[in-house]
């Protein structure tokens, strides 16, 4: 696990935004069963302006991760810390304190946003949340009104309902939500996923300009190696709970060296049928070697 | 984490969502919700008002006209004192009216806390209150009330309270599922994560979804109630004769005169069965109205009949430079399909020769899957094939019948689609699925079936234990390869893939991407993928069309499309590809998003998303024309592309 401290070690020179040690979060299945152990000492740190990319396949435990860092999930052990303040055990009070500064996008801009809230309600909702005395009716209006230009919506967009919107407008709202409280970092879990293409490069582009803007933090959660290059500077790549690779996300991406991290960059498939069938004979090798090292001990089950 | 791209859910996306404005004018619309709610109406003022409108108070005898029956002066009569009916009518009115409510607003404080709490809060407090619920509902009711009268003599009040409170259960149940149905929605942790606190999030986002189910429960309870209410008058048990009319007790007073004056048991009864289905009918007006306004339509997918009648416009020609349809095994023309009068497919021709594997590639509602679902008969609620001609097997595909596509279908062409499990039946084992599917088509025992099934899984390369297993203990990977063999079982000359791999991660991708390859070496059949990866393309198929707004829009052997697209939409989703692009750099992203067919333009339908787009294009209709050999393009300016490049 020598990438994953250095990681941590990368960034303990600067005043790190968020800074995840060891953590381990389990999910009780019930008296009979044992819990099952979704992250293992996981450690990971999220510089100022950074986007640090997570990715793996279902199961990975890269939600996991996401909700943790949000409260939605408790923690076994380990530290989150934001802004070396430890939150891993935050109070209520402190927590909704706390989403003033840390956001979230979701996968699904259709389940994400109440249909009968128009979006203006919706936007507004983390400025009530805070009982900011100051923000209030005329300003309030005017900030969602921003947002709402900020994410390229038109500020008249605020009397709409949900429904009215595509699904890329939709993971707009989404962002213009997450950016109404100004947070530090967001956590964007598979915000593309469920768009269709040429609306998952608006939305990349979207991000990248408005980290450019607000020198905000993402924890880009996805299973696409392919845009990571694209939004992240570093990547950690999870695998049954753990941390398996680290580094710059386009080094990483370029020449991946744990075999999991290779096999991920040979499975996905190029758009271009020439480098497609080079890939999938690499596929096909990388396959062939991982039989014949079988068991694999780098992808064994933690125990 | 993969699951669900692009059309995972359609039909949410559709624009005017109701509002309560709506949902009254369609209350309105229904006259016997109108004429409920009107009669309501009139009850309450009635009653409310009695002492001003009332004609005679309720105690006022008139012995010269006893049991008069309707008169000009009694306009409903009189009762065996000479009392005027309508008068005690309306005073009884507040009687039972008040009981109403008071039983109401206990069941409803009740009820909707309780239920909310439990709902909302989970854990130790939803068991506590479950249980509670379901002791409450064991105590038999009558009972009990007969012992809050035995305690409090003709209380009116206590009974209604006790009739509520032993009622409340059946409205916790519905609140607690509807919050815990709704507590799960993605919407509710984003409030959270917003900061809002519990009672706001109900507040906000929980109690108006709560609004249909709630205002159902609470009027069918109100009738309810006031029969109880009326029952216990009646009775003498709350509310007799003593203390003032109530309905109840004029029913009762009434019946023991029955035979002498039936006529005096109308206007009370009348009142009590008008009103009882008055609440009745208005609360099935509302959960009609509210019922799923909300939520999506119900998506059915059940097969239509083409219409029997021969079809205008068949084989429309495709644009000159065309190959001829002779080695083909699929012949598609001028198919065009629509849902009632909004046509989602628009002139759609293909060919497609023994073994190829054909792409169909382009984003969410550009009529990609319509249109290969057309030519199994699948196609959802209310669509049909207006126009055109599929070829296949010497059969019209798009004027075929039920029952030719039941002879087409999984026998002559098999279906992958995307969700791998939706194949598949939950309380089967895989084995006994697959036999069935191998019996349907070929005449083979019992045994020779479960052998050919475990030749199947290991055509898939599932080990034989999955025989054994059901469904839901299958990974999506083995639940796709899984729905590989029921569509490989009968031999289909032709696999349609309907973004078979789009729900699965992306080493489970590659593997199925594999075993697809493989299976077409193996058996040679033709296979029609449906993707909106060019990478996924790219791997497995030899030509690709592409489809825009319902028209294909391109079509060229895979190699070329790549190398050179010639339709600007091609070559824009081409270069989102974040593949494509080096690393930091900003991806060239098509403006816009894809309209629904609702709002296409005239003319060319990618025009106003398109950086090449003159007036011309807005000219007509935009024809296929032949770009070189085997390529076709719709565009007039696809030299340019060719020159710019």
């Amino acid at each position: 696990m020598t990438p994953a401290t250095s990681l941590v070690a990368a960034t303990a020179r600067e005043p790190g935004v968020l800074e995840v040690r060891d953590l381990t979060v389990r999910y009780h299945r019930g008296i009979r069963k044992p819990p099952f152990t979704a992250l293992h000492e996981v450690s990971l740190a999220v510089g100022p302006a950074e986007t640090v990319a997570l990715v793996g396949e279902s199961g990975s435990g890269k939600s996991t991760l996401g909700n943790a860092i949000l409260g939605l999930v408790p923690a076994a052990s380990g530290t989150i810390a934001f802004r070396g303040e430890d939150i891993t055990c935050a109070r209520p009070r402190r927590r909704r304190a706390l989403t003033a500064d840390i956001q979230a996008v979701f996968q699904d801009p259709y389940g994400s946003l109440n249909p009968v809230r128009t979006v203006g309600q919706t936007l507004a909702e983390p400025l009530l949340a805070h009982e900011r005395r100051e923000v209030r009716g005329a300003e309030r209006t005017a900030r969602v009104r921003a947002a709402l230009e900020q994410v390229g919506l038109s500020a008249d967009d605020a009397a709409r309902y949900p429904g009215q919107f595509s699904g890329g407008q939709r993971q707009r709202i989404a962002i213009a939500r997450a950016l109404v409280p100004s947070p530090r970092l967001i956590i964007c879990d598979e915000p593309l996923s469920a768009l269709d293409l040429s609306v998952q490069a608006q939305i990349l582009n979207l991000l990248r300009d408005l980290q450019g803007d607000l020198g905000v933090s993402y924890l880009f959660i996805t299973h696409d190696l392919a845009v990571v290059p694209h939004i992240a500077h570093r990547v950690a790549v999870l695998y049954r709970g753990r941390v398996v690779e680290t580094g710059p996300a386009r080094q990483l991406c370029s020449a991946p060296r744990h075999p999991y991290t290779q096999a991920l960059v040979a499975a996905a498939p190029m758009p271009d049928p020439v480098q497609q069938r080079a890939r999938r004979r690499a596929y096909r090798a990388y396959q062939a070697a991982d039989e014949a090292r079988a068991p694999a001990a780098a992808l064994s089950d933690p125990p | 984490m993969t699951a669900g791209r692009g059309r995972a859910l359609p039909g949410r996306a559709l624009p005017g969502r109701a509002l309560p404005g709506r949902a009254l004018r369609q209350m309105a619309s229904r006259p016997l919700a109108v004429a409920s709610a009107a009669w309501l109406v009139l009850v309450v003022v009635a009653a409310a008002g009695a002492s001003s409108l009332a004609p005679y108070g309720p105690q006022a005898t008139d012995l010269a006209h006893v049991m008069s029956g309707p008169t000009a002066a009694h306009w409903l009569g009189t009762d065996r004192l000479g009392r005027d009916v309508l008068s005690r009518l309306m005073f009884g009115g507040q009687v039972t009216l008040l009981g109403v409510a008071e039983a109401l607003v206990v069941f409803a404080g009740l009820g909707i806390t309780l239920g909310l709490a439990a709902g909302f809060a989970g854990g130790w407090t939803d068991r506590l209150i479950a249980r509670f619920g379901d002791l409450v509902l064991a105590l038999p009711g009558i009972i009990v009330l007969l012992m809050v009268l035995a305690v409090y003599p003709g209380s009116e009040l206590a009974a209604m309270i006790a009739l509520g409170a032993i009622s409340c259960p059946v409205l916790l149940r519905v609140v607690r599922g509807a919050t815990l149905a709704i507590r799960g929605e993605l919407y509710i942790t984003a409030a959270r994560l917003s900061g809002l606190t519990g009672p706001r999030i109900v507040w906000r986002h929980v109690l108006p979804r709560l609004a249909g189910p709630v205002i159902v429960q609470l009027s069918l309870f109100a009738a309810t109630a006031l029969l109880a209410q009326s029952a216990l008058s009646f009775l003498g048990l709350s509310t007799p004769e003593a203390q003032g009319p109530s309905w109840g007790n004029m029913v009762g007073e009434a019946s023991t005169v029955v035979s002498q004056d039936p006529w005096l048991l109308v206007p009370s009864g009348g009142a009590l069965a008008l009103t009882v289905m008055a609440f009745g009918l208005l609360g099935d007006a509302v959960r009609d109205v509210t019922a799923g306004r909300h939520l999506a339509p119900p998506v059915r997918v059940r097969p239509v009949r083409a219409p029997s009648k021969p079809m205008p416009g068949r084989p429309k020609g495709r644009a000159p430079g065309t190959a001829p349809a002779g080695g083909s095994m699929l012949s598609v023309r001028g198919l065009t399909i629509a849902f009632g009068d909004l046509v989602v497919v628009r002139d759609v021709g293909f060919d497609l020769s023994p073994g190829e594997a054909l792409g169909i590639v382009g984003e969410s509602g550009c009529g990609k899957s319509v249109t290969v679902r057309s030519l199994l008969g699948l196609l959802p609620g209310g669509g049909r094939v207006t126009a055109g001609s599929a070829l296949f097997a010497g059969r019209d595909l798009a004027a075929a019948s039920e029952r030719d596509f039941r002879r087409v279908r999984g026998s002559m062409i098999g279906l992958v689609s995307q969700e791998p499990a939706s194949g598949l039946d939950p309380s089967f084992r895989i084995g006994s699925q697959l036999a069935e599917v191998i019996r349907r088509h070929a005449p083979l025992s019992r045994g020779q079936a479960r052998a050919r099934a475990a030749e199947l899984l290991a055509q898939v390369n599932l080990p034989p234990g999955t025989l054994a297993r059901y469904p839901h203990e299958l990974s999506g990977g083995m639940a796709q390869r899984v729905s590989i063999a029921l569509a490989l079982a009968p031999g289909p000359r032709l696999l349609i893939a309907d973004e078979p791999t789009t729900a699965l991660d992306v080493t489970v991708q590659a593997e199925i991407l594999g075993l697809l390859r493989d299976l077409r070496e193996q058996t040679g059949m033709a296979m029609i993928l449906v993707t909106h990866d060019w990478g996924v393309l790219a791997d497995l198929c030899d030509r690709a069309i592409v489809m825009y707004a319902g028209q294909v829009v391109e079509e060229a052997a895979v190699g070329d499309i790549y190398a050179s697209p010639r339709h600007p939409y091609t070559e824009g989703l081409l270069a989102a590809n974040p593949h494509r692009t080096p690393a930091g750099g900003v991806l060239p992203a098509i403006p816009g998003t894809v309209p629904p067919p609702s709002a296409w333009p005239a003319g060319c339908g990618f025009r106003p998303r398109c950086q090449y787009a003159t007036d011309a294009c807005a000219g007509g209709p935009v024809p296929m024309t032949a770009a070189g050999p085997g390529r076709l393009v719709r565009c007039i300016h696809a030299d340019t592309l060719v020159a710019r490049r």
